[in-house]
C-alpha cells in the first residue's frame, strides 16, 4: 500500500499526558549511557537550579514517538512500521524536562515526499506542560522503504 | 540552567572539547528498546532485519544520538544546557550478537568540537563526529549549549 500524500497538513491532536517520573528519567539515562548525577540523584539535579531529575537530551524522543504512533497506526496512513527509518531528528528545548513534568504532544505531519517506491515523512510535535507552556519542539523524518530499498 | 564549569570566554571555534567510545551490544539494544518504548523487532531479531532487507540487526538511530551526546553532557556539566540537537542518521550500525563475551557487538567513537559560538546568545555549537568502523554514522550531529 502505497504513503497516503493526503497526510501532509495533517495535525493529530494531543491525545494521553505523559507522566514524567524519576524512575523512567534513570531509566532511559542508563539505556544512553549517561552518568551525569543530575538524571539520578535529586540533590544534585536540585544544586544545578532544577526542581527535581533532568532528562537527558533525548528523552523527549519518547513523547514524540507516542505522538508518532499515532499516524503509525491511522489506517489511512499506509506506512508498514517494519520498513521504517529513522532518517533525521531534532529536538529544541524551550525548557529542560524534569521529573513531575506532565506532558502533552501535538503531532504535525509538515512533509511527505514521494522516494522511489517509499516515502519521506516529516512529523513535528510540540510538546507542552499541562499549563500550556511550551517545553520541547521535536521534528522527525522517517523513511518508509518501498520494496527492494 | 547553567551549573556547568565550561565559560563562554574560554571558548574557541574548532577546538576539541574531547572524544569518547562507546561500546554497544544487543542487550545494550534491548534495553534501549525498554527504555524508550521503541520495540521495532530489526533492532533485536536477527531473522527479521534479514527478512526486511537490512544487514542484520541494526542500532536504533535514537540509541546512538542519545549515547553521543553524552560526550557534551559531560563536559558541560549540566544536561539541561543542551537547548538544541539534532542529526540525520546517514548509516545503520550493524550489532553482532556478542552474548556471553566481554566483546562489543559495534564500537562507535565520538569526537566533539566547537563549531560556531553565538556570543550574543552566550551559546557553543558543538559538532559530533561519529562513526563505526571508520564510517560516519551520523552527519550534522550538531548540539547547541547554552554557557555561563
Amino acid at each position: 500500500m502505497p504513503i497516503n500524500p493526503d497526510l501532509q497538513g495533517r495535525v493529530y491532536p494531543p491525545a494521553e499526558v505523559y507522566d514524567v517520573a524519576r524512575e523512567k528519567i534513570r531509566e532511559f539515562a542508563h539505556a544512553v549511557k549517561a552518568v551525569h548525577p543530575a538524571h539520578f540523584d535529586v540533590d544534585a539535579a536540585q544544586s544545578l537550579g532544577y526542581a527535581d531529575l533532568v532528562a537527558p537530551p533525548s528523552f523527549a524522543i519518547i513523547v514524540a514517538q507516542r505522538a508518532d504512533a499515532q499516524l503509525i497506526a491511522d489506517p489511512e496512513s499506509g506506512i508498514d512500521f517494519s520498513r521504517v527509518v529513522h532518517a533525521e531528528q531534532r529536538f529544541t528545548h524551550h525548557r529542560p524536562i524534569v521529573a513531575g513534568d506532565r506532558l502533552t504532544a501535538e503531532l504535525h505531519v509538515d512533509q511527505v515526499r514521494a522516494m522511489g517506491g517509499g516515502a519521506m515523512i516529516t512529523t513535528r510535535a510540540e510538546i507542552a506542560a499541562e499549563s500550556g507552556e511550551k517545553v520541547a519542539t521535536t521534528t522527525s523524518s522517517i523513511l518508509v522503504r518501498g520494496e527492494g530499498q | 540552567m547553567t551549573g556547568g564549569s565550561v565559560t563562554f570566554e574560554e571558548l574557541e571555534a574548532g577546538a576539541e572539547i574531547g572524544r569518547r567510545e562507546i561500546s554497544v551490544t544487543r542487550s545494550d539494544l534491548v534495553r534501549y528498546a525498554g527504555a524508550s518504548g521503541d520495540f521495532n523487532p530489526i533492532h533485536w531479531n536477527n531473522d527479521f532485519a534479514l527478512a526486511v532487507e537490512l544487514p542484520g540487526v541494526i542500532a536504533h538511530g535514537m540509541f546512538t544520538m542519545g549515547a553521543a551526546v553524552q560526550l557534551v553532557v559531560d563536559w558541560v556539566a549540566d544536561p539541561g544546557a543542551v537547548v538544541d540537537y539534532q542529526t540525520r542518521f546517514t548509516k545503520s550500525v550493524p550489532v553482532s550478537d556478542t552474548t556471553g563475551t566481554d566483546e562489543p557487538g559495534a564500537l562507535l567513537e565520538v569526537v566533539g568540537t566547537i563549531g560556531a559560538l553565538n556570543a550574543e546568545a552566550r551559546t557553543a555549537r558543538v559538532d559530533l563526529m561519529v562513526t563505526n568502523a571508520g564510517q560516519r554514522v551520523l552527519t550534522k550531529a550538531q548540539a547547541v549549549v547554552r554557557l555561563a
